[in-house]
């Protein structure tokens, strides 16, 4: 397997080989055929996501201690966190569906903030260990299954559902997760996963550089 | 002018789906794997088309029952009521909160549709060999890996829901078994929706094995 020239790139979702130019910090290069971006000059793009990654991290904990709402009816009253409902699910018997609301909002969040960290602080200085590279593909996978976002609507949805049967008040939990949503986002967007696998050091034993 | 544009698969250049290197296999019977991260380098994945009609047929299986069957039941002390996807929507509609009416509709129902139709739309012009609308269709695809996502809605609103309304004897709300098969929608599209390969959509003839 011989590597090619470092500034010839393939577009992933149309295949064109087309040559990277350099880019000045703030732009992103597109494919000249499909649109694509297929890289960014992100200023910054080691420091902010790793301020944004600390911040969720703490975000993360208070949303899943503090309780989600609260609702009462007749004096007798109710409260769930978020962990709250997987065991209410796996409880009723709905034990699939459980485990997989879990994944999707407890496992593969927790994983992407974590990895997230990990694969940061490791690429510091160049070159960074192999385990990064292993991090970065399992961070991709658990940032396409994180679902905090559809989650923080869901719980709004049957906030107001429930309204009209019962008195409900939000707790401090939905607003840690309206915070974690804003957080997850802005962490994914400045971070540039190109920017990292250049860093990182090469199966083979080699690294020819940041320069590609 | 240009004739045909140049693409990875045309050059015999492997780009590698994990870390977007490319390399040249030093064989057509050698794929090998990637230097830098160290993943089977393919030019295309094995039978990409039957995989993810495999899994478009699977989730259009599911979504009959995931519509037909309650996802949730409310028993009070008078009423046990079973509601399945559209029933919630008509509630939430009656309730006078529309906007969220219209906001469960999108996701848990148009959503699921859209995307059983847009794969289909595009794994039937592929096999057609269509070189038509091909940035259209790759931007299609692109919409249909974002919006995914967000046909979990409903699986949310009923584990929140089944979770915080739990004051017996006044009223109690139990997940439906239309919840699993729901779940099992929203996760084989998206698994169909990565399993398609957009390159396919601008390969000729040729990259599929025949000359054109």
């Amino acid at each position: 397997m011989a590597p090619l020239p470092a500034d010839i790139v393939a577009c992933p979702d149309c295949d064109l080989l087309q040559r990277m130019p350099v880019l000045p910090p703030g732009t992103t290069a597109r494919c000249a055929r499909c649109g694509l971006g297929l890289g960014s000059n992100k200023p910054g793009s080691l420091d902010l996501p790793m301020a944004l990654s600390v911040a969720a991290l703490i975000v993360f904990f208070l949303a899943n201690v503090e309780p989600l709402m609260r609702i009462s009816v007749a004096g007798s009253t109710s409260s769930t966190t978020i962990l709250g409902g997987v065991q209410a699910m796996w409880r009723q018997g709905e034990k699939v569906t459980s485990v997989l609301v879990a994944l999707f909002v407890l496992v593969a969040p927790a994983l992407d903030i974590v990895f997230m960290l990990a694969i940061l602080l490791a690429s510091r200085r160049p070159p960074a260990p192999r385990w990064v590279g292993v991090l970065l593909r399992w961070a991709e996978v658990s940032s396409v299954w994180s679902m905090v976002g559809v989650m923080l609507l869901g719980i709004l949805v049957s906030l107001v559902k429930i309204a009209s049967l019962a008195t409900v008040e939000p707790g401090i939990g939905i607003f840690a997760v309206g915070a974690l949503v804003f957080l997850l986002a802005g962490m994914s967007a400045s971070f540039e996963p190109l920017e990292i696998w250049s860093r990182v050091r090469w199966a083979n034993g080699e690294w020819p550089g940041t320069g590609r | 002018m240009t004739r045909v544009p140049l693409t990875g698969a045309a050059a015999k250049i492997v780009l590698c789906k994990v870390c977007g290197l490319l390399s040249r296999p030093s064989g057509p019977s050698m794929p090998g794997r990637c230097p830098r991260c160290g993943d089977p380098a393919v030019l295309r994945q094995r039978d990409p088309i039957q995989r993810t009609w495999a899994l478009v047929i699977a989730a259009a299986i599911c979504y009959l029952p995931a519509n037909v069957l309650p996802v949730m039941t409310t028993q009070t002390l008078r009423s046990v009521v079973p509601t399945t996807i559209i029933g919630g929507v008509v509630r939430l509609y009656a309730d006078g909160s529309w906007v969220l009416a219209l906001i469960v509709l999108v996701a848990s129902v148009m959503i699921p549709l859209v995307k059983l139709v847009a794969l289909a739309y595009l794994l039937i012009t592929v096999q057609l060999r269509s070189d038509r609308y091909g940035r259209e269709r790759v931007r299609l695809h692109r919409m249909l890996k974002v919006i995914g996502r967000w046909s979990m809605l409903d699986v949310f609103v009923a584990t929140f829901s089944v979770a915080l309304v739990q004051l017996r004897p006044y009223m109690t709300v139990v997940p439906g078994s239309g919840v699993l098969f729901f779940t099992a929608v929203v996760i084989l599209t998206i698994f169909a929706a990565d399993t398609f390969d957009p390159r396919l959509i601008w390969d000729p003839g040729k990259t599929r094995g025949e000359d054109d």
